[in-house]
């Protein structure tokens, strides 16, 4: 059984222990709890080097120190601290970076609320356990053989067809059943490669319908997004050894994920309105009558400061957007400013819950869009972002990627 | 009278207090309520994410539910307190609640209260120790004739 070591401080005050408990034992995994004495606090504290008030954080600080001098067992970590405790954030933060330049354990990290529930936390419990059991097929760099990836998301079915290190076919579709889209994704990414599905060496299937897909496939391997799209990423980006933020803004929701060495430690998804979204851009190209694919290029030569356009709802945004229009804005100042409005809300709702490490990997389809890309760097501060190729298809080349670890059928 | 402690799980404390024959107020007394009761099964405290609801009453919607959660149990103690004992710079193994912001709030809402109260730096010699349990039985006994 995968024991995850929990380092954390107020969980048991807001009332979700069981809740942390109940997501590990959903995927084989048991909580344990590092000991840690009296005096052993102090020492560890005072070697450790950082003054906190709170003795639970104290606390924290001595679980995470003995698991990097092996006293406390355990195969990964997960560490929370309450949601809004400027202390346990910069803690959190710390005793993570501490324990991944000192062990090799996965460690995924969480800000909770007295509302976090089991399900919430499946998809780390899953990415830990899966981690720990599939360690060696996750330090895979090379995609070897032919191998085809399905990534199932909740918009749109991603399928990317691999041969030894390089993508020979691909499919992008909105996803409307499940399995046909898988289908017809596969069609298109088989389609002039000469080669059909008996071919193959092997499938990895990720996403929100893997499942059911990797059922009714039969996949090799089935695997939470998580870690899936945090391969793909780096692959992608040939950032695959040290710290990176991998960043989806979706059609419907938007997805940040932080990775060391290319294993993910933490992430946060959500978007309170669609105004933060690629929807809102999607509505603004056909506003200005642009197709989609134009709206990026359109946006890098207008200026986001000459059109208003800072609404968190779609519709008032839309408002915001044909006021401008009206006064005379042009269209490329509009499609500046819509891009702008994405990233400022994406910023504001979701980077800040998370520590955002250079350099940014931007995926997804909104990723092609390249007033979006700029406008992220900047709010960032001018922050190194790259669009790798492909990077509408992490999901599906992270799934072929790993599974080529398995090796041939 | 209701005695209420910080840390409000000090054991030496609470002793101290119910020699002179008043109520400590002390956290344990709740945690064993709560502990005790077979309805609900939150392990370790039994509690759950009513209780940070619950600690609105002492801290706002954005203040950390580890914070509210705490404030749930040691709050309704504040409440009740008669006369109070506060001592300051207290290692762990004296009584603790854990979270500096808590033990901050705490000490803030027993301040505001205007009852009696004793603030005291933890001693740090045996000369200062003698010294801290007379004047806590000073002060106890001072609560017992103004309380008639």
């Amino acid at each position: 059984m995968v024991k995850i070591a929990q380092i954390s401080c107020g969980t048991e005050y807001s009332g979700i222990q069981k809740e942390i408990e109940k997501a590990a034992a959903t995927f084989g995994a048991e909580i344990v709890i590092p000991e840690a004495d009296l005096d052993y606090i102090d020492e560890a504290y005072h070697k450790f080097g950082f003054n906190v008030a709170s003795s639970s954080i104290r606390l924290m600080i001595a679980r995470a120190m003995s698991i990097v001098e092996g006293k406390a067992d355990a195969d990964a970590v997960f560490i929370g601290t309450c949601f809004r405790c400027a202390e346990g954030a910069l803690v959190r933060n710390e005793v993570r970076r501490f324990i991944q330049q000192n062990t090799n354990l996965p460690v995924v990290t969480y800000s909770f609320t007295e509302r976090t529930k089991a399900d919430e936390l499946f998809i780390r419990m899953e990415a830990l356990s899966t981690i720990v059991d599939r360690k060696s097929l996750l330090a895979r760099e090379k995609q070897e053989g032919l191998t085809i990836g399905i990534d199932s998301g909740s918009t749109t079915t991603k399928v990317v067809l691999m041969e030894n290190n390089r993508i020979i076919g691909t499919g992008w579709l909105p996803t409307t059943d499940v399995i046909k889209s898988a289908e017809d994704g596969l069609k298109s990414a088989f389609e002039g490669t000469g080669y059909k599905l008996d071919d193959i060496d092997g499938m990895g299937v990720t996403g929100y319908g893997r499942l059911t897909i990797g059922k009714h496939y039969n996949a090799d391997l089935i695997q939470e997004e998580l870690s899936v799209n945090s391969k793909g990423a780096v692959y992608l980006a040939d950032r695959q050894k040290g710290e990176a933020t991998v960043l989806d803004i979706g059609g419907m929701d938007n997805k940040v994920i932080t990775v060391n060495d290319g294993i993910p430690d933490n992430f946060t998804m959500g978007g309170i309105c669609a105004g933060a979204s690629g929807r809102f851009l999607e509505i603004t190209a056909r506003r200005l009558g642009v197709d989609i694919s134009e709206l990026g290029g359109l946006a890098l030569k207008g200026n986001y400061k000459n059109a208003l356009l800072n609404s968190y709802c779609i519709v008032f945004g839309i408002q915001d957007l044909v006021t401008s229009l009206a006064a005379g804005g042009t269209k490329e100042d509009v499609a500046s400013a819509a891009c702008y409005s994405v990233a400022e809300q994406v910023y504001e709702q979701q980077l800040q819950e998370i520590d955002v490490r250079e350099p940014i990997i931007q995926v997804g389809g909104t990723s092609l869009i390249e007033g979006l890309v700029e406008a992220v760097s900047s709010i960032l501060g001018g922050i190194e972002v790259i669009v790798p190729d492909n990077s509408q298809h992490i999901g599906a080349v992270g799934g072929a990627l790993l599974v080529s670890g398995l090796g041939k059928k | 009278m209701k005695i209420a402690i910080f840390p409000p799980n000090s054991l030496i404390l609470a002793d101290l207090i119910e020699r002179k024959g008043h109520e400590a107020l002390a956290l344990q007394k709740e945690i064993r309520k709560k502990v005790i009761d077979p309805e609900i099964d939150s392990p370790p405290f039994n509690i759950t994410e009513e209780e940070p609801i619950k600690g609105l009453k002492y801290a706002a919607i954005e203040v950390p539910s580890g914070v509210r959660g705490r404030m749930a149990i040691f709050g309704p103690l504040i409440d009740e307190a008669d006369a109070a004992i506060i001592m300051e710079e207290a290692p762990y193994g004296f009584g603790c609640v854990g979270c500096a912001r808590t033990n901050e709030l705490s000490m803030y809402y027993l301040r505001k209260k205007k009852i009696p109260i004793l603030e005291l730096q933890y001693p740090t010699s045996r000369e200062e120790a003698i010294e801290m349990v007379n004047t806590i039985n000073t002060f106890l006994d001072g609560l017992e004739e103004k309380n008639g």
